[in-house]
């Protein structure tokens, strides 16, 4: 790893004066997929802001129908959390399965949104929950964030402060877990709320999370399990790589999609 | 340099970091607890293992400068005048050969035993399976691991 400076600020403004002083400043999280990037000098920033010290960050609270998670909030607390649990059940059941116990201690929901990895969890139920994600600058839709491999919108310096989940009929996810890595090689979030069925897959997209229309079409018509086996996906820019091929994955993403709506809630 | 004051088993430590330190190389480097084994240092294998805050993580991925005010405990923390339940059951039930990866797994058995407990779930031999998949073992094939972390579980 490169020299860097360490900053802890107590205050979104501060962090952001620290950010912009900085000559390549970057905000740290759980570091559970920075500081591996910073080992292999994929990452090279001067100073690193830790973002755990402020209180605005963190936290879980639900207001009407809005369950709103602070961006520090690691997996395990989201994991664990009654309010989460009671309100989007699946949310917590993502959680409780990202990585391992040591991850999911240190790991947090604004920087698995941030770093947007094609595999990860967090992308596919923000994008099919139609979750918004809030800034120090802005809101931004979760339709609007995700931008492909490794991107979001997010501008240099912004920060994520929370994430605003609207309440669901019901909501299930599943996911095939590459077992070496853990992160998803399938991942499918499906969310019901009336005549309208969103559903986000994560881990087979040539261009990280999308939605999936086909499967979205069947289940509006037909909530069940028989709809999503026999939703017509194709295998037209799934990743193919030395896991499992296009096809493959297409197939995948048919029996965790019925998975996820067997076991939603 | 950032200054950092934390308390490594039960002791207070004050240094001053680099910004990039691990808290594996301090512990290993500036603290002398080689009990804390670096395996893989890609975050994979667990032999890194320790308690921050009571929560296990993995030491090779926790900047030592991000620790104001933690208190850390290694494997060397573990044993009070006895060996720890965990390690006493280690040894009990073979859940090591080369030992290479068994402070991890005593701590990450230690972390899963007393969450569970709080939580007031049962830690089955599922849950235990389940729950050790971030440690790595490349010698025992796990069985006596899992014996020894559910024989632990009814001690402590
Ligand atoms: C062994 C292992 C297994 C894993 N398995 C899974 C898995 O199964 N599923 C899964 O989804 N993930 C998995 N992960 C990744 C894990 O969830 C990470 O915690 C997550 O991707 C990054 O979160 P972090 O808090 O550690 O962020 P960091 O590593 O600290 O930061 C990641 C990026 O996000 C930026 N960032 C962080 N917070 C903010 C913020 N609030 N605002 C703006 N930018 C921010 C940082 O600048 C950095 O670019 C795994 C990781 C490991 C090491
Ligand atoms: S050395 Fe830390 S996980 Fe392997
Ligand atoms: S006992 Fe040798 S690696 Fe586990």
């Amino acid at each position: 790893m490169y020299p860097v400076s360490y900053h802890k600020p107590a205050s979104v403004d501060d962090a952001v004066k620290a950010l912009s002083s900085g000559e390549e400043a970057m905000v740290l999280a759980g570091g559970q997929t920075l500081i591996a990037t910073m080992k292999q000098h994929l990452a090279a920033p001067s100073d690193l802001v830790d973002i755990r010290g402020i209180a605005e960050l963190s936290g879980i609270k639900i207001s009407g129908d809005t369950l709103s998670i602070g961006a520090a909030m690691t997996h395990a607390e989201v994991a664990a959390s009654k309010d989460v649990q009671k309100h989007i059940p699946a949310l917590a059941c993502l959680a409780a399965g990202i990585g391992d116990p040591a991850v999911r201690h240190m790991g947090t929901l604004g920087g698995s949104v941030a770093n947007n990895d094609p595999a990860a969890d967090y992308p596919a139920a923000l994008l099919a929950l139609g979750a918004t994600v809030v800034t120090n600058k802005r809101e931004i839709a979760a339709d609007d964030f995700f931008t492909g491999l490794f991107s979001t919108d997010l501008e240099d310096g912004e920060i994520i402060t929370r994430v605003d989940f609207d309440k669901t009929e019901a909501a299930g996810y599943a996911k095939f877990a590459q077992p070496a890595s853990l992160y998803a090689l399938v991942g499918v979030f499906v969310a019901k709320r009336g005549g309208d069925v969103r559903v986000a897959i994560t881990g087979a997209g040539d261009d990280g999370v999308f939605r999936s229309e086909a499967l979205e079409a069947a289940l509006a018509k037909d909530f069940s399990e028989a709809a999503a086996k026999g939703a017509g996906v194709s295998a037209d820019n799934l990743m193919s790589d030395i896991h499992g091929d296009a096809d493959y994955r297409a197939h995948l993403i048919r029996v965790m999609a019925a998975r996820a709506v067997a076991g939603a809630a | 340099m950032t200054k950092v004051s934390l308390t490594v088993n039960g002791k207070p430590v004050a240094r001053d970091v680099a910004g990039g330190t691990l808290l594996s190389e301090f512990l290993r480097e500036d603290l002398r607890l080689t009990g804390t084994h670096i395996g893989c240092d890609t975050s994979q294998c667990g032999a890194c293992v320790v308690h921050v805050n009571g929560k296990a993580v993995k030491a090779c991925t926790t900047l030592a400068a991000s620790l104001e005010g933690a208190d850390v405990t290694t494997i060397e923390g573990l044993a009070n005048g006895g060996l720890h339940p965990m390690q006493e059951a280690f040894k009990e039930h073979h859940g090591l050969q080369c030992g290479f990866c068994t402070p991890g797994m005593i701590m990450s058995g230690v972390d899963m035993v007393t969450r569970y407990k709080a939580e007031g779930r049962e830690l089955t031999q599922e849950a235990i399976r389940h729950e050790l998949e971030g440690n790595i073992c490349r010698c025992t094939g796990y069985h006596n691991i899992v014996k020894a972390v559910e024989d632990a579980a009814s001690k402590m």
